[in-house]
């Protein structure tokens, strides 16, 4: 084991992955001469060459279609789009082409394709590149989606998007790149649409995904040390597929659940869980799930106006408060 | 074989009159080779106007959209290429899953909604796909197959393979951000690809100068300093031979290379449109330009087909187009337990860690359990 951060756990597995196998290709803008925009693929121009660490023009619809025939004909290529909010401008090749060929075309043809792209907010870089659009593509049949919180997750997953035989979307986040944690050295993989119970506890379940569910992690061991209450939380990784077993089996146990996401609250994520839950998990439940989720305006540029805007800590501190029996008493 | 070099059509205007004399073949051309091509015109000209009667019927649902007067431009595009080269089309695109090999009836079972259908009746009319002739599927997002067609060579040429694509679509594609990005990125990258514009005058009912800037579509690859020409599409021959020779540059120099092929639609844009928008004297004209009669008078002049052999060929199509009707009609329809198959692949060993040497040419794309099925 040694701590490293998420940038560098992405870095160590796209190197593992350019070493493993020889149809497996990087491409994105600005990824080989600038070493990405934010360092994920620093030294990799250099040790595979042009080759395999391709630098395209900007032109996103392009080179993710590019990607996908390339997969077409059993190339695995990870594309990196530098931020998802970019990732508009090829949703043509995403959603009508990478994830409808196999099914379309009466399984001929795999698309072994992995697209990274970081969302999120908070670096004050406004509206327009600080979106969290991943219920976007959860909400496609054909498409994979993964959201890692942690390093060694991110690691463990991006090794097993590559091995996967389907279009497979990776969720990062600004936020995470910086973000340190224990790493297994050894070859190990993450399954895709496995959610995982990353702290234990009994008074209330809160469901999250990549930063949020760092966030979680961080509020529940609080809240435990200080107010002795105990918070389970459960970090989905996967969007799509998702565990449904994993966070049924969770609100079973605690009867309460908060779904803590950063992106707009309507028709996002958390309505997608509270829904699953009411359906599968209805008995158990001894009150209304809540939803945590950024405020439904376009993220604005200054200091203020972004952190009464965004979700965090303390809003989930909040729906905590509201929704635990022991903190009323 | 520049642009400058070949023999232009008119290239003021591609609808004006055009001489009515018969063309003598060239000479050296294989009899059976060309008589194939008549055969294959004729083919697709019986198929398609079938698949608009099958469509009155209800036998075919969604879209439909027909190959009718371009079938010079689909047996020429089809014929100048390998077997082992790869094709991407648009919608319109019955026509060359035929001439690439792909059996009628396969073609008529898929736009009947069958399982022996091209994609199991998962794809219909606007989705034939063939993974083993390399025909990567017709596509129904207008320049939705050019990024796609350019990866494919993008993965020819990381394999350092010689296979070529070749990449069909239509006028109004031309105007597509897929287009303009795609050309700059098969020709910043050194790319084996083929882009072939059909040219038929009409992208649904905008006539194609109404909707290009630049009217002779073919000079558009000027903008990524990309070699280009433009081709009668209404001539088999002429068709072929501008394929291969941007083949054989593909092949040998991994130089993109754009062919304008005009041609004429003649019939509305899909089976429903009842073509209003064309003025009657212009389709008039068109049909007069019909490139099968025109093909048979030629093969006529140079002896190689009388009207014995035209008839014996009209017979044996009608055979043949009545035998994919019945193996449609025939075939059943998918399984419902099956609505969920082919959603996600599964794993190959491909996936299992071990490094596939760059000079093994591993571009089957099938994966185990889910091979073609009903062909047969």
């Amino acid at each position: 084991m040694a701590e490293i951060t998420y940038r560098q756990a992405l870095h160590d597995a796209l190197r593992d992955e350019l070493l493993r196998d020889e149809n497996v290709f990087l491409m994105g803008e600005e990824i080989g001469v600038f070493e990405g925009s934010y360092k994920i693929t620093a030294g990799l121009l250099k040790e595979f060459g042009p080759k395999r660490v391709v630098d395209t023009p900007i032109c996103e619809n392009g080179f993710v279609g590019m990607a996908t025939g390339a997969a077409m004909l059993g190339l695995r290529p990870i594309v990196e789009i530098m931020t998802i909010n970019f990732i508009m401008l090829a949703m043509d090749e995403i959603v009508n082409h990478a994830a409808k060929i196999y099914y379309m075309f009466g399984g001929q043809c795999p698309i072994p394709l992995v697209i990274r792209t970081p969302g999120g907010g908070g670096q004050q870089l406004s509206a327009t590149h600080s979106q969290n659009l991943e219920v976007w593509f959860a909400h496609v049949p054909g498409l994979k989606v993964v959201a890692p919180s942690t390093p060694a997750d991110a690691k463990g997953l991006l090794r097993s998007s590559v091995r996967d035989n389907n279009p497979v979307i990776f969720l990062e986040n600004l936020a995470l790149y910086n973000v340190k944690g224990e790493v297994d050295e050894g070859d190990y993989t993450v399954p895709i649409g496995s959610a995982k119970v990353t702290k234990e506890g009994k008074d209330v379940t809160v469901i999250s995904y990549s930063r949020m569910a760092a966030v979680a992690l961080d509020v529940a061991r609080r809240l435990e040390e200080e107010n002795k209450l105990s918070v389970e939380v459960v970090d989905l990784r996967s969007l799509r597929p998702l565990d449904h077993e994993t966070i049924v089996n969770s609100v079973k146990k605690t009867n309460r659940a908060i779904v803590f996401e950063e992106d707009w609250r309507s028709f996002g994520i958390g309505a997608e869980i509270a829904a699953t839950l009411q359906e599968e998990a209805f008995d158990f439940l001894d009150a209304p799930i809540k939803r945590v989720a950024s405020l439904e305006v376009p993220l604005p540029y200054s200091k203020s106006l972004e952190r009464a805007a965004l979700t965090g800590a303390k809003q989930l501190m909040e729906a905590i408060d509201e929704l635990t029996p022991r903190r009323r008493r | 074989m520049d642009a400058q070099q070949q023999a232009q059509p008119d290239t003021q205007n591609v609808s004006s009159e055009r001489k009515q004399t018969v063309t003598a073949l060239p000479k050296g051309e294989d009899r059976d080779t060309v008589l194939n091509y008549y055969y294959q015109m004729v083919l697709i000209r019986h198929f398609e106007e079938k698949a608009g009667e099958m469509y009155a019927k209800a036998r075919i649902g969604g879209y439909c959209h027909l190959n009718l007067g371009e079938e010079a431009t689909v047996v020429g595009f089809c014929a100048g290429l390998e077997p082992s080269d790869y094709v991407y089309t648009n919608y319109r695109e019955h026509g060359y899953a035929i001439g690439r090999g792909i059996s009628a009836d396969v073609v008529m079972a898929e736009l009947f909604g069958k399982e022996t259908g091209t994609s199991h009746g998962r794809g219909g009319s606007m989705h034939l796909f063939d993974v083993e002739r390399h025909f990567m599927g017709g596509y129904a997002i207008v320049g939705g197959q050019l990024p796609l067609a350019t990866g494919a060579a993008f993965a020819i040429a990381y394999r350092n393979s010689s296979e070529v694509v070749a990449c069909q679509m239509g006028d109004g594609t031309t105007n597509t951000g897929a287009f303009h990005e795609s050309l700059n990125l098969s020709k910043i990258y050194r790319l084996p690809i083929i882009y072939f514009v059909v040219n038929n005058q009409y992208g649904m009912g905008l006539r194609f100068d109404k909707g290009s800037a630049v009217s002779e579509l073919y000079r558009k690859a000027c903008a990524y300093d990309m070699r280009s020409e433009r081709v009668d599409g209404n001539d088999v021959l002429a068709v072929r031979d501008a394929v291969r020779a941007a083949a054989k540059i593909a092949r040998e120099k991994h130089e993109p290379t754009l062919i304008e092929a005009v041609s004429y639609r003649f019939r509305g844009h899909s089976v429903v449109d009842p073509d209003r928008y064309r003025d009657k004297e212009e389709v008039k004209q068109g049909r007069e330009h019909d490139p099968i009669p025109a093909f048979a008078a030629r093969l006529k002049k140079a002896g190689l087909l009388d009207d014995n052999g035209i008839r014996e060929i009209e017979e044996r199509v009608q055979r043949d187009v009545e035998a994919a009707v019945n193996f449609a009609e025939e075939s059943s329809e998918p399984a419902i337990d099956g609505l969920f198959d082919f959603i996600y692949a599964p794993e190959t060993s491909d996936t299992s860690g071990t490094p596939v040497k760059t000079d093994t040419p591993n571009t089957s794309g099938t994966v185990k359990g889910a091979e073609k099925k009903g062909e047969e």
